[in-house]
């Protein structure tokens, strides 16, 4: 047990400290090459340098292959391998934008790992009920979850630190789970996802320094799926990112088709003060942003702090479902 | 903030949990014993079929609930 809580502090060192430090120089980078977009909740014309996914990528593959090196298990290297593939994906986000359906099918193609490596188990646990036995019914579950997690920790990127404050929450309390579960390794694994998003979160949050694109959100959600599913605690994962999860329902639910959420009518505008506020257009999908505003008009910042205490909500729902997990009726 | 949000978090955590429950006790060990010899991938595949229609009815109450929650603070 000492030798594992001293690999968790030094990948969670490195985890965090890798971001910490290469981030200020990717923005300084990123500026210089006028790789900038504007930042459309601001007065004036803000440009926020992006991708910053580039640093999320450094840190979060950096301290899982020490990891690796320490323990090297399967489930480490899909997750790994899952995480680079999703920041792939993002990346060519990036650069082009790409139709509606590019990311959900480019992502299915990154749960390869986890299937080629059978690093994953196909009993689907249920807290209060045991667990069900589905085999071929659970390789569907792997090929969407990824898709799943790394587009909707994709759509809530909408605001300042939203994304990186809500993969760092929700990771955290994953990994408390999984630590209850005593699943050491990938508890370990997904403290290096909390550390590495925690570290981004502090040039993301209100107000940006950078963005981190596609590439880092949709690295933060594959890399997610992937712990969810070697760890066995999809159901949990699933819980501690309900926010983001609601997002995604709220939006499919309004717009009835999967479609680039930059192709969508914007649903939020400014007041004169540039808070945000509900639009009155009856088309624009109804997001969980436009849910929170549609009461009264709210700071970018109100919002941001908003959607964390409700991530901070489900994270707690989360590891009260790990505790129900020893619990059979 | 308005507590119905978090209603609706809490709503959808004890839908998940309710799914799970229907999931491990009724679907799980669903079989036609009375009709002997179905292949294996039907039985999977009416598995599947009622799986879709919980997900269905799930997301069906989940929409009712977003509008509902959704026009009562425009109108508040």
């Amino acid at each position: 047990m000492e030798e594992k809580i001293i690999v968790a502090i030094i990948v969670s060192a490195i985890a965090f400290f890798s971001i910490y430090a290469f981030t200020p120089i990717l923005i300084k980078f990123l500026e210089k090459r006028n790789l900038t977009v504007k930042d459309v909740n601001k007065i004036g014309d803000v440009m926020i340098p992006r991708p910053g996914g580039i640093s999320i990528m450094i840190g979060i593959v950096t301290s899982e292959i020490v990891l690796y090196l320490f323990f090297p298990i399967s489930e480490i290297l899909a997750i790994i391998i899952t995480s680079v593939l999703g920041f792939s994906v993002g990346i060519i986000d990036d650069k082009k934008t790409m139709g509606g359906w590019f990311k959900p099918l480019a992502l299915a193609f990154c749960a390869a790992p986890i299937l080629l490596l059978g690093a994953y188990d196909s009993n689907l646990n249920f807290p209060l009920f045991g667990s069900v036995q589905i085999p071929s019914l659970y390789l569907a579950l792997v090929v969407f979850m990824i898709p799943i997690t790394g587009n909707t920790i994709n759509s809530i990127d909408a605001l300042n630190g939203i994304a990186s404050g809500v993969t760092t929450i929700a990771s955290f309390a994953l990994a408390i789970s999984l630590f209850i579960l005593q699943n050491y390794e990938i508890g370990i694994a997904c403290l290096c996802l909390a550390f590495a998003s925690l570290a981004f979160y502090k040039y993301h949050k209100f107000p940006s320094r950078i963005f981190p694109g596609d590439s880092g959100a949709v690295m933060f959600g594959a890399t997610y799926g992937a712990i969810a599913i070697v760890g066995q605690v999809e159901v949990i994962a699933a819980i501690a990112i309900l926010p983001a999860i609601i997002n995604s329902f709220l939006f499919l639910s309004s717009v009835k088709k999967i479609v680039e959420h930059r192709q969508i009518k914007n649903p939020v505008k400014h007041t004169d003060d540039f808070k945000l506020k509900s639009t009155d257009e009856d088309h624009a999908p109804i997001t969980l942003v436009r849910l929170l505003i549609a009461k009264n008009p709210l700071s970018e910042k109100q919002i941001s702090n908003e959607v964390l205490k409700l991530t901070m909500f489900t994270g707690v729902l989360a590891v009260i479902t790990t505790f129900m997990m020893g619990v059979k009726i | 903030m308005d507590v119905k949000i978090y209603s609706f978090i809490f709503t959808m955590w004890i839908l998940m949990l309710v799914g799970g429950g229907l999931m491990t006790l009724i679907i799980g060990p669903f079989s036609l014993g009375s009709i002997g010899g179905v292949a294996p991938m039907i039985l999977s595949g009416i598995k599947v079929g009622l799986a879709l229609v919980l997900i269905f009815i799930w997301v069906f109450a989940l929409t009712k609930i977003k509008n509902w929650i959704f026009k009562s603070q425009v109108k508040s």
